[in-house]
C-alpha cells in the first residue's frame, strides 16, 4: 500500500487521574495511521477506549480528567501533542473536524442554527457574515436537508434527532476537513434514519475525498463503510486489517468472538453467540493478555506474559499468542 | 417572545385574585375585633355596634369581599386605623425608601455573585475557587441583622466613616446595600458556580471547542448563557426573599420603609394598613416573577416556541 498517511497516530497514551499520582491508563500505547482518501474504523465494546482516542487526536480531553501522557499524533506534518493552543485551534474544525454521539445534546440550545453554522466557517475561512450563511445553507442542502432556509433560523430543540446530525455534519464538512472523526455518529439515532446518515457520510466523503475515522461498535456499520478496520480491546489495539480480511479471516479470538455475535439472516442459528464476561476495570487489567481471562483459547503464557502486536498476514496485524507461534 | 409575555400577564390576574382572597381570609381570622379596637376601650356596645354598620363589619364576608376590591381597584385601601391616613398614601410615602433598599442591593449582589461563581467554576479545584466559594459560604451564614449590628459597630461608631442609619445620602444606602446584597450574592455565587460546573460537560461546549473557537468565547457564549437559565430561577426567588428582608435592614438602619411600617403596624393591630402592605407585597413578587419569567424566555428558546 503506498497510500500517503494523513494522520500517524504514535504510541498513543492517554491516563485518567483521579489524583495527582494515582491514574488509570485508558489507551495503551496504540499506533496506527489514516490514509488520504479513506474510511477508517475503530471498533470494539464500551469502555475499550474508541471514543478517548478520538477525543486525544482532536485534544478535546479539557473538562475531563484525561491527559495524553506519551505519543505523537502527527496530522498533515503538524505533531499535534507539540502544536500550541492556537495551531491546534486552528486545524479542529478546519482540517480536523468531529461530530458525535448525541447529535441532539451537541448543538448549542439557546443559539439558531444558522449563527452556529457561521461561527465554525468564519473562524477557519475568511468569508462575510453573509457568505457564510449562503455557505451554510449550501452545507445543509448537500446533506440532504430540503429547506435549508427553515432549519437556519431553528434552534436546536425545534430539530429532529436525524435532522440534528445533519447539522451536525454540515457543521463539520463546511470547512473541507481532511480528516472527520465521527464518534458513533448513528447510535442515537432510529435504524432507518442510521442507513441515511450512514449513505451522507459515505457521498461526502467520495465527493470531498476526506478520510474519516469511523468509531463504532456496530460490525454491520463497519462492514458497508470501512475500507480498513482497527479493533481495540482494553485500551490496545488487538487487530488491525483490511475490512475483507477482517470479516472473513479474523485472526484475534476477541475479533472473532465479535463477529460471531452479529446475527446473520438465514443461519439458523436459535442463541446468539456473546463473549462471556466483560471489559476488564481500568483499574484492574488482568497480567499478560488483557483478552485472556475471556478468551477460550487461552493458555498459560496467555496468562502471564503479553504479546505484541505482530504482522500475522498482507496489511493485517494482531496481537495474539497463538497467531505468533504458528 | 411578544405572544409569551402576553401570555403571562394575563396568568397573573387570576393568581393575584386568589393572594387577595388569601389575604382578606387571613386578616378576618386574626383574633381581636376591629370594631372594638377603633371604638376604644370605653366605648358602649351600642357605639361599637354602630361603628360594625358603618364599616359594613356586619355584611356576610363575601359582601365584604367585593366591597373591599372595588375600593381597591380604585386605589382605596381604607384609611389606617392609626393615623387616619388613607392606607394608599400611607404605603406611597414609604415605598420609595423601600425600593431604594432594594435597588442598592441589587445594583451589585447579582453581579458579584454571579462572576464569582462563573471565575470558581472555570478555576475549580485551585485557591481561586475554594477562597470564592469560602466567601460565598461566610456570606451566607452570616445573618443579616448581624452583619448590619457589626457593620455599624465598625464603620459608624468606631471609624465614623458611614452613617448608622436614616437615608439622607448615598453614604447612608451603603452599609443597607451590604446586608441587603450579600445573601443574594453569595446564594448566586454558589448557584451559578454548579450551573456552570454542568455546563461546562455539556456536549456543546465540546462542540465548539471541536470548532476551533477561542477558549473565551466557548465559556462566555456557550457555556456562561447557557448556564444562567438555572440563575435566574434563582435569582427570582432571590429578589423575593429581599422585599421582605427589607422589613430587618429598615428596622437596623431606622429606615422609614414599608418594612417598618409593617411591623409598627402589627404592633398596632393597624389591619388596613397590613392587608394593603401584604396586597403590595404580594403585587411586587408576582411581578418579579413575570419579569424573571420573561427574562427566561429570552434565554432559553425552548420557553419562549413552546
Amino acid at each position: 500500500m503506498s497510500q500517503e498517511v494523513l494522520l500517524k497516530v504514535k504510541d498513543l497514551r492517554t491516563e485518567f487521574f483521579s489524583s495527582k499520582k494515582s491514574s488509570v491508563t485508558a489507551v495503551h500505547n496504540i499506533s496506527f495511521d489514516i490514509y488520504k482518501g479513506e474510511i477508517l474504523g475503530l471498533v470494539g465494546e464500551s469502555g475499550c477506549g474508541k471514543s478517548v482516542t478520538s477525543l486525544s487526536i482532536m485534544q478535546l480531553l479539557k473538562d475531563t480528567p484525561g491527559k495524553v501522557t506519551n505519543g505523537e499524533i502527527v496530522f498533515d506534518g503538524v505533531d499535534l501533542l507539540k502544536a500550541s493552543d492556537a495551531e491546534i485551534r486552528d486545524i479542529r474544525g478546519g482540517k480536523m473536524s468531529m461530530i458525535f454521539q448525541e447529535p441532539m445534546s451537541s448543538l448549542n440550545p439557546s443559539m439558531r442554527i444558522d449563527k452556529q453554522m457561521i461561527e465554525g466557517i468564519r473562524l477557519h475561512t475568511k468569508m462575510s457574515k453573509e457568505e457564510a450563511r449562503n455557505h451554510a445553507a449550501e452545507m445543509l442542502k448537500k446533506v440532504g436537508i430540503p429547506d435549508p432556509q427553515r432549519v437556519l433560523k431553528n434552534y436546536p430543540h425545534q430539530l429532529s434527532g436525524g435532522m440534528s446530525q445533519r447539522v451536525m455534519i454540515a457543521m463539520a464538512m463546511s470547512c473541507d476537513p481532511k480528516l472527520l472523526i465521527a464518534d458513533e455518529p448513528t447510535t442515537a439515532l432510529d435504524v432507518t434514519i442510521q442507513a441515511q446518515i450512514l449513505d451522507l457520510m459515505k457521498k461526502i466523503q467520495k465527493e470531498e475525498g476526506s478520510s474519516i475515522l469511523l468509531i463504532t461498535h456496530d460490525l454491520g456499520v463497519v462492514a458497508e463503510m470501512c475500507s480498513r478496520v482497527i479493533v481495540m480491546y482494553a485500551g490496545k489495539i488487538v487487530e488491525e486489517a483490511p475490512v475483507e480480511v477482517l470479516f472473513n479471516n479474523p485472526t484475534h479470538p476477541y475479533t472473532q468472538g465479535l463477529i460471531a455475535s452479529v446475527p446473520k439472516l438465514g443461519s439458523g442459528v436459535k442463541v446468539l453467540p456473546s463473549i462471556p464476561g466483560s471489559v476488564p476495570d481500568l483499574a484492574s487489567m488482568p497480567q499478560g493478555c488483557r483478552f485472556a481471562p475471556r478468551c477460550k483459547y487461552a493458555t498459560e503464557k496467555c496468562r502471564t506474559q503479553e504479546p505484541d502486536l505482530v504482522v500475522v498476514g498482507e496489511n493485517q496485524r494482531c496481537r495474539c499468542w497463538l497467531k505468533q507461534e504458528g | 417572545m411578544g405572544r409569551y409575555i402576553v401570555k403571562r400577564l394575563l396568568q397573573t390576574i387570576p393568581l393575584m385574585l386568589v393572594i387577595s382572597i388569601f389575604v382578606f381570609m387571613f386578616i378576618h381570622l386574626l383574633p381581636g375585633d376591629p370594631a372594638r379596637t377603633l371604638a376604644g376601650v370605653e366605648a358602649t356596645p351600642e357605639e361599637v355596634e354602630a361603628i360594625r354598620e358603618e364599616f359594613g363589619l356586619n355584611d356576610p364576608l363575601i359582601v365584604q369581599y367585593i366591597d373591599y376590591m372595588k375600593d381597591l381597584f380604585r386605589g382605596d385601601m381604607g384609611r389606617s386605623l392609626k393615623s387616619n391616613i388613607p392606607v394608599t398614601e400611607l404605603i406611597l410615602s414609604r415605598f420609595k425608601f423601600t425600593i431604594q433598599l432594594v435597588f442598592a442591593g441589587l445594583i451589585w449582589a447579582p453581579v458579584v455573585g454571579i462572576f464569582i461563581g462563573v471565575i470558581c467554576a472555570i478555576k475549580r479545584g485551585t485557591w481561586i475557587d475554594l477562597g470564592g466559594m469560602l466567601f460565598a459560604i461566610t456570606g451566607l451564614s452570616a445573618p443579616g441583622f448581624w452583619l448590619g449590628l457589626m457593620g455599624i459597630q465598625i464603620f459608624s461608631v468606631n471609624l465614623g466613616w458611614l452613617p448608622s442609619g436614616g437615608l439622607d445620602s448615598w453614604k447612608s444606602l451603603i452599609l443597607p446595600s451590604i446586608v441587603m446584597g450579600t445573601g443574594i450574592m453569595a446564594t448566586l455565587a454558589r448557584y451559578s458556580r454548579s450551573s456552570m460546573l454542568e455546563t461546562l460537560r455539556e456536549d456543546y461546549v465540546r462542540t465548539a471547542r471541536a470548532k476551533g473557537q477561542k477558549e473565551s468565547i466557548v465559556m462566555f457564549r456557550h457555556a456562561f448563557k447557557n448556564s444562567l437559565i438555572q440563575v435566574v430561577t434563582i435569582l427570582g426567588l432571590q429578589i423575593g426573599g429581599l422585599l421582605s428582608g427589607s422589613v430587618i435592614t429598615e428596622t437596623i438602619f431606622s429606615i422609614p420603609g414599608m418594612g417598618r411600617l409593617l411591623v409598627d403596624s402589627i404592633a398596632y393591630r393597624d389591619y388596613p394598613t397590613i392587608q394593603g402592605l401584604l396586597m403590595i407585597f404580594a403585587l411586587q413578587y408576582v411581578l418579579i416573577n413575570l419579569i424573571v419569567d420573561v427574562l427566561y424566555g429570552v434565554i432559553n428558546p425552548k420557553i419562549r416556541y413552546d
